[in-house]
């Protein structure tokens, strides 16, 4: 049983003077103090809330305006630059790093009153499927200590579960919300690329990454999507929203809806533990309505290889500018400047980060390029091609989020490769920069099942539409 | 499984200015030849008449106005992190000569 109301209705008694921020803020310190073995959060932002909390009860006191958020607790990942603050991506070549400016995600939040109470672990720099790459600490799953929480938002969906705040702002680049989504039994919402602004978060793999909301309910991430998303003159990749507000769902419920399960999402990838809670999720859509099929999406696991030789590529680029000349950790013993650079790079970044930079280097560098990144990207345009296809003849699609539960700390940590399969149901969607969403779709031996939809490009709302439906027919 | 030689690795390094030590040098070796086990998936696929995909919004020329836009940052907001910073710039090590 959660102590937070819907998004909008706190915010509405915040209005009304019914409950005062302060309140608010002060239970998801408290929260996130009694539930600190769980090692989700990184710092909490106890003065800076409390001064912004205090503000706006003030200016309810005195019949001010104040946002359509005010008052509601957030929490964010730390490779969200919030103002004044440290921001760490969870690497330590960003410690002690105090943001100059801060995310236009996080400006829009606090122009309508929401309120950053804390910032979420991450594996470093968002490289990872499990929180384990964090050079801080592992987050640990709320439903077992033992397990991960998924990754790399972890720290954010451990949060939302952990009751800590009424939502938490994570990003997804192979499936970073959706997977610690489905690991932890939250909604985690991947919006159509481009949809919210990229200024301010720090970089992964720029042509795939994308922020969005973690939180209880699919009516919540709706909620947070409208205030977040918009075209930014800060980040030239965003592209115009729906006029309309994304909250405002429609109820028509899932009969008729067209729906596709993709066959390569629930062949022998699939657990035999996961299985049964997917096929009976999919039978209760039936019995509710939805008009489900089979679809093919053939190149799924050539989608995967393309993935992790993209994205390590575009990670090589993003981070060259950490070089210890400008900001994050400098190597002070230096004596020229490549040293400054390399024992720099090679004091302050993991091991993962490392292994990313090395590799990217390796797929763009003269004589690899075409055979490798240049192919990728044109597999790339054939997965787009396949996702074409199959919307031409349903309007979404399914699978499992993932095709396992939350696996046991330590227990892939050996494994890069291995690691990386976790993706495998997520990745296609960030290739194509398609939207989607993993809600609970129940438990596999007391561990959470996410169910995993997609819709096509700029579909957005629909797709809140038909997750919001499920939701209520998998309640 | 075919990997990198101690040499490729440590050109890779030398182009990403990343120092690594020996253990790193021999897992990376191994890391980059396991891609090429990703390389192999996606020369099977048949992708003729297909163009790469760089960015998938169809956006091309994002233009703003050319004026200058003062967000009410000081300069000293923005140096506050440069570890070694003189006159309002940014002080490095000798890069010629």
């Amino acid at each position: 049983m959660s102590q937070w109301l819907p998004i909008n209705e706190l915010a509405e008694k915040v209005q009304a003077g019914e409950l005062s921020a302060c309140e608010l803020v002060g239970q998801a310190l408290e929260t996130i103090a009694a539930n600190t073995e769980f090692q989700a959060i990184i710092a909490t932002l106890e003065v800076r809330a409390r001064e912004r909390a205090s503000e706006i009860d003030a200016r309810i006191s005195k019949g001010k305006t104040v946002g359509r958020l005010a008052g509601v607790p957030f929490i964010a990942k730390d490779n969200f630059l919030v103002f004044g603050t440290e921001t760490t991506a969870a690497s330590n070549i960003l410690k002690g790093f105090n943001a100059p400016y801060q995310a236009t995600a996080i400006e829009k939040l606090e122009a309508e009153g929401a309120i950053c109470v804390a910032k979420a672990n991450l594996d470093a720099f968002a490289h990872g499927s499990s929180t384990e790459n964090s050079d801080f600490m592992t987050t640990k799953n709320p439903h077992d200590p033992t397990r991960v929480p998924g990754g790399s938002s972890g720290g954010s969906a451990a949060a939302v579960v952990l009751d800590m705040a009424p939502f938490a702002l994570g990003t997804d680049t192979g499936g970073s919300i959706r997977l610690p989504a489905s690991f932890c039994g939250c909604v985690g919402y991947k919006p159509t690329y481009g949809l919210v602004s990229r200024s301010g978060v720090v970089a992964m793999s720029s042509s795939s990454d994308v922020i969005g909301p973690l939180t209880r309910s699919v009516v919540d991430a709706a909620l947070v999507l409208d205030v977040i998303s918009g075209r930014d003159e800060l980040d030239s990749t965003t592209i115009e929203r729906d006029n309309n507000p994304y909250n405002d769902l429609a109820s028509t419920g899932l009969a008729g809806k067209k729906i596709g399960i993709v066959r390569q999402y629930v062949g022998e990838g699939l657990d035999d533990r996961v299985r049964p809670v997917i096929e009976a999720a999919i039978q209760r859509l039936r019995t509710a309505g939805a008009d489900i099929k089979e679809v093919d999406l053939p190149s799924v696991t050539a989608a995967l290889a393309a993935y992790y030789i993209i994205v390590p590529a575009e990670i090589s680029s993003n981070l060259s500018r950490y070089d210890g000349q400008r900001f994050g950790y400098s190597f002070e013993q230096a004596t020229n400047l490549y040293d400054s650079f390399a024992k720099t790079r090679a004091r302050g970044f993991g091991r993962e980060a490392k292994r990313r930079i090395i590799i990217g280097t390796y797929v763009l560098s003269s004589g690899y390029y075409d055979a490798y990144y240049k192919r990728a990207q044109t597999v790339r345009t054939k997965v787009i091609g396949e996702f074409d296809q199959a919307f031409a003849e349903v309007d979404f699609l399914l699978g499992p989020t993932a095709g396992i539960t939350a696996f046991p700390i330590g227990e892939l940590a050996d494994d890069p490769l291995q690691m990386y399969f976790t993706d495998t149901m997520t990745v296609a969607a960030n290739l194509a920069g398609l939207p989607a969403i993993s809600i609970p779709a129940g438990l596999s031996d007391n561990m959470p099942v996410g169910l995993h939809l997609i819709a096509p490009q700029r579909a957005d709302r629909a797709l809140l539409e038909l997750a919001k439906a499920a939701e209520g027919a998998l309640a | 499984m075919a990997k990198l030689t101690r040499e490729d690795v440590l050109k890779l390094a030398g182009l990403a200015r990343i120092d690594l030590d020996d253990a790193e040098i021999e897992e990376f070796a191994i890391a980059c030849g396991a891609i090429l086990n990703y390389a192999e998936t996606l020369q099977a696929i048949d992708i003729a008449g297909l163009l790469p995909t760089s960015q998938v919004t169809g956006l091309t020329n994002v233009m703003r106005e050319d004026v200058v836009k003062n967000y009410g940052y000081a300069p000293a907001d923005l140096l506050k992190n440069v570890p070694h910073v003189e006159d309002d710039q940014i002080k490095v090590k000798r890069m010629i000569g």
